[in-house]
């Protein structure tokens, strides 16, 4: 049991917990509050993976953005928060589905990639490689400026279909 | 270091998690919730997979930036349909909202 | 002369280590001393924050403010807290119990957290992260997350419209503030803080005003004080989202206010005003606390200024004064500036220097960008206002017609 393991189990049970809070819970503001914990516990598992920058930007776009989007919009339409059924009649069928997906991914991943427990070390001008990639032309240029397009794309749309 | 199979398990845990949100949960919000549930947890098989096969390249978090990206967006436009259909029917339960038309 | 702070780790390392202590461990014990050091002098700083404001603020109103606990009242914080520590935390029915009571400790943590990436001097900082601005507003952005669970949680409409409010006007805020942040990133070169500090030869708030400015006035609307308190606008929605706190936990919210109004006047002091850097601090490293705390208290007392002086705005002032005026110069100033940073990159030799006389060319050439920027700003604002102006006097307002004494409407 070393310190990494240990952060490891932490994060790893604020993940699967609040996923587990996120489709359990009745109470849909309870269901955020879940569901930005389990984006916390992937948040310390991107930095167990030595990806800062993504997990800075995890907890900035998840937590900072879009649970105060969704938290905001189970307040605006809060007149059926009361004590509704929260699950559908195909809710067993839904279980079983899970679990068999859940059952596939985990033979297949285990089969495959068990075992690997060591990795090169990471470039530590990671992030500025990174930053690199997104204007090189022959790198990540074009998809970039598509994100962009979409991000701006998805602003006017939301406004426009927000509005009455 | 932690084997890379443990984080493929807890973002497989995760995945399902969210894929029986999504087949289950009445409320709409929920099911968007789900679907951001989904989203991180591909992103999370696309890190590990980054740092334990190729830390050197930037491919990885490249793809996990996008997701980030197309995250935001879908949560932004889903949940702006979401207030629409509130205002004009009242509700936000999905099978609720079953006439394309009226 | 070696730094006070390197002295005193080396010796808490040797001594651990003498007792036997694992490396591992070591680390871990003096990470929680670190913090727990950090969170101590936050707290006794606080309450000596409050005092300061408390005094200022009643000049600025023409009173005298606290004068009965200690000499000047300077313990008359103490009095209160240990008058809020014995109060009962009432819990209003109805409430969410587990957001409720969570909600004042995010609000303080997100504060307190900050201070991990904020250096004291050269050597004493927290954590020197390779992603430390943008971890800044990572953590910043949990204080949005406590502001909704306390509206929500306390079962009241006061609150929630408060924190729908609050809410509104904290993510708009955020914008600017992003993006002027970005400033001191490309102007070093690395999102590192304590690189941003050891840059600035010359600080940046020299180099770039409009954008320090900016800076100032989004964490001043993110810290949520007046003229921007829209979250507990007393006059208008009782006390905002924490209208259900009593006792030691509304307290905390109270400590979260002062200390997240404090903590951006260290962070603007850090990014735009040279941080710990000041004369003689290459020889005595340790000086550099002295330096920082200064300016951060120099910034501090304007922003006590600010809030003693100015009015609270409407709602809807508020988040146009953002988007329609502080998002756009803040846009035109980042583009302009990386344009011209760039182009000249390739004519000036030696432009990336950072020694004092290798900056000027760079902060000449930016500041003038500047100056630009802020006179378009400036013709556009007071465009606006005479427009307004012009709207508000041409509105004939009709006068009310009264019976005149001793006719009786019949």
């Amino acid at each position: 049991m070393t310190v990494t393991t240990i952060i490891f189990a932490v994060m790893a049970i604020f993940t699967l917990g609040g996923g587990l809070g996120v489709v359990a819970s009745r109470n849909l503001f309870h269901a955020a509050l879940y569901l930005v914990l389990s984006l916390f516990g992937i948040a310390g598992l991107f930095i167990l993976l030595e990806a800062p920058f993504l997990a800075a930007v995890q907890v900035l776009v998840y937590v900072g953005a879009i649970a105060v989007l969704i938290t905001i919009t189970i307040m605006v339409t809060r007149r059926l928060m009361g004590p509704v059924e929260s699950l559908n009649r195909q809710w067993p069928v839904a279980a079983v589905a899970a679990a068999l997906v859940m059952a596939t991914l985990g033979f297949v991943l285990v089969n495959q990639f068990s075992g690997i427990s060591t990795a090169p070390d990471v470039p530590a001008d990671g992030l500025t490689l990174l930053g690199a990639a997104f204007v090189d032309p022959a790198g990540f240029l074009l998809p970039f400026e598509v994100a962009s397009v979409l991000l701006l794309a998805a602003l006017i749309g939301a406004i426009v279909v927000a509005r009455d | 270091m932690i084997p890379l199979h443990w984080y493929l398990l807890v973002a497989a845990g995760l995945f399902s998690l969210g894929l029986y949100g999504v087949l289950s949960r009445r409320n709409a919000v929920a099911i968007l919730m789900s679907i951001e549930l989904m989203l991180t947890s591909v992103n999370l098989n696309l890190v590990a997979f980054w740092r334990y096969l190729s830390p050197e390249t930037v491919n990885g978090k490249m793809f996990a930036i996008f997701v980030f990206a197309v995250a935001a967006a879908e949560a932004a436009v889903g949940l702006a349909l979401i207030i629409s259909i509130y205002r004009n029917r009242q509700t936000v339960i999905a099978e609720d909202i079953n006439i394309l038309k009226w | 002369m070696e730094d006070l702070f390197i002295i005193i780790y080396n010796w808490l390392v040797s001594l651990l280590s003498g007792w036997g202590v694992g490396p591992v461990l070591v680390d871990i014990i003096l990470g929680v001393l670190g913090s727990v050091l950090i969170v101590a002098y936050l707290l006794t700083l606080a309450l000596f924050i409050i005092w300061v404001e408390r005094k200022l603020v009643a000049r600025i109103q023409d009173r005298i403010g606290p004068n009965r606990v200690g000499p000047w009242g300077l313990f008359q914080n103490i009095a209160d807290v240990l008058k809020l520590l014995t109060k009962e935390i009432i819990i209003p029915d109805g409430a969410d119990l587990v957001p409720f009571m969570l909600a004042p400790m995010i609000a303080v943590a997100s504060v307190f957290m900050i201070w991990a990436a904020l250096p004291f001097t050269r050597n004493a900082v927290g954590t020197n992260v390779s992603i430390g601005v943008l971890y800044i507003v990572a953590v910043s952005s949990l204080s949005i997350m406590a502001v909704l669970m306390a509206g929500w949680s306390s079962n009241n409409k006061y609150a929630l419209l408060g924190a729908f409010r609050g809410v509104a006007m904290l993510v708009s805020y955020e914008v600017p503030m992003i993006l002027t942040l970005l400033v001191p990133v490309f102007l070093t070169g690395s999102m590192r803080v304590n690189e941003i500090v050891g840059a600035q030869t010359i600080w940046y708030v020299i180099a770039m005003p409009i954008a320090a400015v900016i800076f100032y006035i989004a964490n001043h609307a993110e810290a949520g004080r007046s003229p921007f308190d829209m979250l507990e606008a007393e006059s208008e929605i009782v006390a905002g989202f924490h209208i259900e706190y009593s006792g030691m936990a509304f307290a905390m919210f109270y400590l979260a206010e002062f200390l997240h109004a404090f903590t951006i006047s260290a962070l603007t002091a850090t990014l735009f005003f040279g941080g710990w850097r000041g004369p003689f601090v290459e020889q005595v490293p340790t000086l550099g606390i002295i330096y920082f705390f200064i300016k951060t208290f120099a910034i501090y007392l304007f922003n006590v200024w600010a809030r003693g002086t100015l009015v609270r705005l409407r709602i809807d002032q508020i988040m146009s004064f953002c988007w329609k005026f502080l998002v756009p110069i803040a846009l035109i100033l980042l583009v302009l500036s990386m344009l011209v940073d760039k182009i000249a990159t390739g004519i000036i030799p030696n432009y990336l220097d950072t020694t004092l006389l290798g900056m000027l060319p760079r902060t000449g050439i930016l500041l003038l960008v500047n100056l630009v920027v802020g006179a378009l700003a400036f013709g556009w604002i007071a465009r606006t206002g005479r427009r307004e102006r012009e709207r508000l006097e041409s509105r004939q307002i009709a006068p009310v017609e009264r019976p005149a004494a001793g006719q009786q409407a019949k």
